[in-house]
C-alpha cells in the first residue's frame, strides 16, 4: 500500500486489505524497495497535489521505478481513482484520465459491470456481475485515441464499466482497465469503500454495501492459489 | 539565461471541458461569432546557461515524459527570441 504526499484513501485501503485477511505494508513515495510484499496497492487521493496533472508527478516517486519493474515481471498491481491514474501517466495502463464532462466532483454510489473476471483482482466475480461501489472524482474521465479503445475491447481488457449512465463522460463507459497479462488494474470507482456493512453504500441500493470486498479476497485467492 | 517555451494542447480528438466551460462563458458575455475553445498550458523553462543543442534537447525530453502526456496531449517548443544570444 503506497503512499505519496496528498493519498487520502491510504488507510482505508489498509484497512480493506486487513478485512480481507491480508497483512498491509506501508510504503512511502520516496522508498527505493517494495519490501517484498506480494501485490501492490496505488490509493486515492491527490499526490502531489494533483499538479501538473492527475499522477503526472508520483509517475516519477522512487518506489514507481520499483512498481513498475514488478509490475511487468507479474506482481499484482492495483490502482484506485488517484492510482489508477498514476498506472496510466506510467504508462503500465493504455490513456488517461482528464476532468469529468460535467465540469463537476461527482460523489455517489455507482452501479458497475464488472466485464473482466479472470484478473487476481476480479478473479472472485462472475464475468457480466453488477456491483455498487463508491465513486469520487473530479477528473475520473477515461480517454485514449478510438485504436487504443478497439484494442481494449477487442482483447476483452476493460475491467469494469458503468452501467446505469456515465457519470464522467468516460469513453465507451470504461471504469477500469487492465493491461493484457492481467495483473494490473486500474479503477476510477472505490472498492476499498465498500467493505463493510453500513459504511458501504445504502443497502436501499438493492446491493450489500460490501460489494468491493472481493477485489481484496480476489488477490489474496490468486495467491493461494 | 534563456528561456525556452513549451506549449501543451489536449489532442483533438480528446474532449476538453474546460475550453467547453469557457465557451459556455463566451456564450453568456454576449460575444458571438466564436464557435470552439480549447485550452492548454504554456511553460516557459529558464535555463542556467544559453539555448544549446544539448539543453534544449534536454527540455524537449523533459517536454515528452513530464510536461506533457503524449496519450492525450500534443505539445511543441520553442526559445524566447531574446534568449538565443544570451
Amino acid at each position: 500500500m503506497v503512499s505519496f504526499p496528498g493519498s487520502l484513501d491510504d488507510r482505508d485501503a489498509a484497512r480493506a486489505l486487513r478485512l480481507a485477511g491480508a497483512e498491509p505494508v506501508p510504503l512511502w513515495h520516496a522508498d527505493h524497495d517494495l519490501r517484498g510484499v506480494a501485490a501492490v496497492v496505488l490509493p486515492g487521493g491527490f499526490s502531489y497535489g494533483d499538479y501538473l496533472r492527475c499522477g503526472a508527478i508520483a509517475r516519477f516517486a522512487p518506489v514507481m521505478a520499483e512498481v513498475v519493474r514488478e509490475a511487468e515481471r507479474g506482481l499484482p498491481v492495483l490502482g484506485i481513482c488517484n492510482g489508477f491514474q498514476v498506472l496510466c501517466e506510467a504508462h503500465l495502463l493504455p490513456g488517461a484520465l482528464i476532468r469529468n464532462d460535467s465540469r463537476t466532483f461527482v460523489c455517489r454510489d455507482q452501479r458497475l459491470r464488472i466485464e473482466r473476471a479472470d484478473t487476481p483482482w476480479t478473479s472472485g466475480y462472475a464475468p457480466g456481475e453488477e456491483v455498487v461501489i463508491p465513486l469520487k472524482n473530479g477528473e475520473g474521465a477515461y480517454v485514449a485515441d478510438a485504436r487504443t479503445l478497439d484494442e481494449l475491447e477487442g482483447e476483452g481488457r476493460v475491467a469494469v464499466r458503468y452501467v446505469g449512465g456515465n457519470p464522467n463522460g468516460s469513453y465507451r463507459d470504461i471504469a477500469g482497465v487492465s493491461n493484457a497479462r492481467g495483473n494490473v488494474v486500474g479503477l476510477m470507482p472505490h472498492p476499498e469503500h465498500a467493505v463493510e456493512p453500513l459504511y458501504g453504500p445504502d443497502p436501499r441500493s438493492g446491493t450489500s454495501g460490501t460489494d468491493g470486498q472481493r477485489f481484496f479476497i480476489s488477490v489474496l485467492a490468486a495467491m493461494a492459489g | 539565461m534563456a528561456v525556452v517555451v513549451v506549449d501543451v494542447m489536449l489532442k483533438p480528438e480528446i474532449l476538453d471541458p474546460q475550453g467547453q466551460a469557457v465557451l459556455g462563458a463566451l456564450g453568456r458575455l454576449g460575444v458571438e461569432g466564436v464557435r470552439g475553445v480549447r485550452q492548454g498550458k504554456r511553460f516557459e523553462v529558464e535555463l542556467a546557461g544559453a539555448a544549446t543543442p544539448e539543453a534544449v534537447a534536454e527540455v524537449e525530453r523533459v517536454a515528452a515524459t513530464l510536461l506533457a502526456n503524449p496519450v492525450i496531449e500534443d505539445w511543441s517548443l520553442h526559445v524566447e527570441p531574446s534568449g538565443i544570444s544570451a
